[in-house]
């Protein structure tokens, strides 16, 4: 310090120190591109709003309260042509979480078979699984869903004809007809046995990895439980009298041909272009996590099965234990991508008639000319379900993740 | 390195501030690049489509060539936009088109919220109900419970909604995005019942394998005046293609054709003096030549020879003039005089 040439420490030396500490320049630095970035966006809003108003188009959220008008073909809450716009587009964001959900779990469970089989010692199946991922990865997702839907409606006889499975699943080009559950006075005992059969489950398993610890030997706790998760609600569904009936699809043969087919407002019916769309998304995403689900056991050395099978544990036993949970590591990061893929994938509905959040959304974006306030809609809602999904992902992985010490 | 910096982003804002509106004159911008820019509809036959060399037909797409016609006295000079139900109103609001002429139906809301601007019904038209006939109903009334198939995006569905609610008839629609897949899946059999403008039904019917198998059934649920629109705010511009389709309308009723215009030129009468151009300065009021109306019907001829050419009864369409014949012949086409 005392090196300096003129010696003294003066004011303006000091302010030169400070402006010279990298901490505080950083700190300036960020400070800036905030304020930056803030005003930027704020420009934009504003000269929007402004533009909007010189070219006399309405502006504001307030259209979602007026009637909506139109029809939706398949609707999780209750809806009518008089709901409002608002309702519409719930209706439209939960189609779009139930395809996306249902996709998500059949492509994963699709994807590990196909990855697992691509690594089978077994010469056809190794095959028919590389060429599974081959062909549906090369080509576009618009081209296999008009497929699948197409194929679909093709395939299954007209909407006066059925086939009939199992003697309660009827398939037509109306969709699949399935029985509903009809919840009568009581069924809220059976619904609130359920997570009691769950909380008795977790005490039991607790209890069998104690017995594991102390005496080597494991007791049958999935038997016990899935006892438990299946009996107990079946015991008080009788107790309550029968409450829970199924409404069966109702099938008329005569009359006019109008009238033949199946009966609006009986039963469930699952209409074709969400299975349509399942089907793609998922037979799809499927040939992607594939190669992750491949890559990732690829990525467990061969020592370690090794190891496992020299310490006398059975093939079955080595993937469970050993290369499933090591493989998992490697696997999770790429699958979040692919659920997240799925997810603003399932978007292509409106080629198919599905009503996700996407179509009903640009129907009342047509109707009411609201263009900037439907796609901030509908980009709040995708960003806020990819990061939703991202974060669960990421719990997941810190609790598979190597822990180091 | 800063300099740089601050600049880009000073440019960057001044350029978001200058998106304002484009600019405030339509007729300029559009004489300055040398063609019009129209939206169109790509699939609609008789009114807009592309044929295997590319080359645009319809009523439609005529009145885009009129209005060609009109400013620069050659119907070529025009482009074309194909575009969906979705994606009209958005290409002309933000200035990618400058005038629309898609079968629009013209409503309140699209002309007051949206931003733009109708400038009259080149086609008075309505929506119906294409159904096989074996389904063996006559009537729209009989349609309760049905299954509609529909296009998204369009008048048709409000209207479809409409008429069963106002029946009291249950309904379900099937809405896609794009015509195609509406008409696959009605021919599929996914729907007993398609639904559209009734001009609309004709054109598609065609495109069935087997259009004898489907009839359209006579009501018609709704009025739709299917117009060109332009953007509000820009009133030489509306002038300019509101009095071509004036002039389309005059010309007809005058007796003007094709292929008589150049001998009416000659003619005494003073209301085709005016139209032509050889009396008065009409042309130029409206910022074109005086011939302007010469070269609409020199080039695309009158708008009776326009609807016989695409949609009248020698096509394949077969639709009679109905409404849409000129008011002093049993029609509500009415224009008003060029004095
Ligand atoms: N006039 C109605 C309907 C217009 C409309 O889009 N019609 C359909 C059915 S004829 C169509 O042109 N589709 C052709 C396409 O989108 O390619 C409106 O303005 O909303």
């Amino acid at each position: 310090m005392a090196s300096g040439p003129s010696g003294g420490t003066s004011s303006p030396r000091g302010v030169l120190a400070v402006i010279n500490n990298p901490t505080f320049r950083g700190v300036i630095v960020q400070l800036v591109f905030v304020a930056v970035l803030a005003w930027f966006v704020w420009d934009v809003i504003d000269n929007t709003a402004r533009n909007l108003q010189r070219a006399n188009i309405a502006a504001g959220y307030g259209f979602l309260n007026r009637t909506a008008g139109f029809g939706i073909v398949q609707t999780l809450i209750d809806y009518a042509e008089t709901s409002s716009y608002g309702r519409a587009v719930l209706v439209g964001l939960l189609n779009t979480l139930l395809v996306a959900g249902l996709g998500i779990v059949v492509a994963t469970a699709l994807g590990f078979l196909v990855g697992i089989a691509r690594l089978s010692r077994n010469w056809l199946i190794a095959k028919i699984a590389t060429a599974y991922v081959e062909i549906i990865r090369n080509i576009p997702l618009l081209l296999q869903l008009f497929f699948w839907y197409f194929a679909v409606l093709r395939a299954v006889p007209g909407m006066r004809e059925k086939w009939t499975f199992l003697g309660v699943f009827h398939l037509n080009i109306a969709g699949l007809h399935v029985p509903r559950l009809a919840f009568g006075d009581g069924s809220i005992f059976i619904l609130a046995a359920i997570p009691v059969a769950i909380a008795i489950s977790v005490f039991v398993a607790h209890w069998g990895k104690g017995r594991l610890d102390r005496t080597g030997r494991k007791p049958p706790v999935g038997w016990i439980s899935a006892a438990l998760i299946v009996g107990l609600p079946i015991l008080v569904f009788f107790i309550a009298g029968r409450p829970i009936t199924f409404d069966v699809p109702v099938f008329n043969e005569t009359g006019p041909i109008l009238r033949r087919g199946f009966q609006s407002g009986t039963g469930m019916t699952i209409i074709p272009e969400f299975v349509g769309l399942v089907l793609a998304l998922s037979i799809y995403t499927a040939a992607y996590i594939a190669e992750v689900v491949r890559a990732g056991i690829e990525a467990v050395s061969h020592g370690q099965s090794e190891a496992a099978a020299s310490l006398g544990l059975k093939p079955g036993q080595t993937l469970r234990f050993v290369v499933i949970p090591q493989a998992l590591r490697v696997i999770i990061p790429p699958l979040t991508n692919q659920y997240l893929n799925l997810t603003k994938n399932s978007s292509l509905a409106v080629a198919v008639a599905y009503p996700d959040l996407v179509s009903v959304g640009g129907t009342v974006l047509n109707q009411t000319g609201q263009a900037v306030e439907m796609v901030s809609i509908w980009m709040l809602f995708y960003l806020g379900l990819s990061l939703l999904t991202s974060m669960v992902m990421n719990y997941w992985n810190r609790r598979v993740a190597l822990v180091e010490r | 390195m800063r300099r740089t910096i601050v600049s880009a982003v000073t440019g960057i804002t001044l350029a978001l501030a200058g998106l304002s509106f484009a600019s405030a004159g339509t007729l300029e911008d559009v004489k300055a690049k040398g063609f019009v820019q129209c939206g169109v509809n790509p699939s609609l036959i008789g009114f807009g489509v592309p044929d295997e060399k590319g080359v645009w037909s319809g009523l439609d797409v005529d009145f885009c060539r009129a209005v060609a016609s009109a400013i620069f006295g050659d119907p070529t000079k025009v482009k074309y936009t194909p575009l969906n139900a979705k994606e009209r109103f958005t290409a002309l609001q933000s200035g990618e088109i400058d005038l629309l002429s898609r079968n629009t139906t013209w409503t309140m809301s699209r002309d007051t919220s949206l931003g733009l601007m109708f400038v009259g019904v080149t086609y008075y038209d309505g929506q119906g109900f294409m159904v096989r006939k074996s389904l063996g109903v006559s009537s729209a009334l009989e349609l309760s419970g049905a299954k509609v198939c529909a296009q998204t995006g369009t008048t048709t569905e409000l209207n479809l909604a409409d008429y069963f609610r106002s029946h009291n008839m249950p309904y379900e629609v099937v809405a896609f995005e794009k015509n195609e897949e509406v008409l696959q899946a009605y021919e599929a059999g996914r729907c007993d019942a398609y639904t559209t403008d009734a001009s609309g039904l004709y054109a598609e019917r065609l495109k069935l394998t087997n259009p004898d198998d489907h009839m359209i059934l006579p009501e018609i649920i709704s009025k739709e005046p299917l117009g060109p629109a332009v953007r509000q705010g820009d009133d030489k511009w509306f002038n300019v293609v509101k009095w071509t389709l004036f002039a389309l309308l005059d010309a007809e009723e005058l007796g003007i054709t094709k292929a008589n215009v150049d001998e009416k030129k000659t003619s005494d009468n003073p209301e085709i003096k005016r139209l032509l151009g050889t009396e008065g300065d009409f042309g130029t009021g409206v910022g074109l030549t005086n011939d302007w109306a010469y070269n609409i019907i020199k080039q695309v001829g009158n708008y009776g020879e326009i609807f016989d050419a695409n949609v009248g009864p020698s096509t394949k369409l077969g639709i009679a003039r109905g409404l849409n014949n000129l008011w002093s012949k049993g029609g509500i086409q009415y224009a008003p005089p060029i004095r």
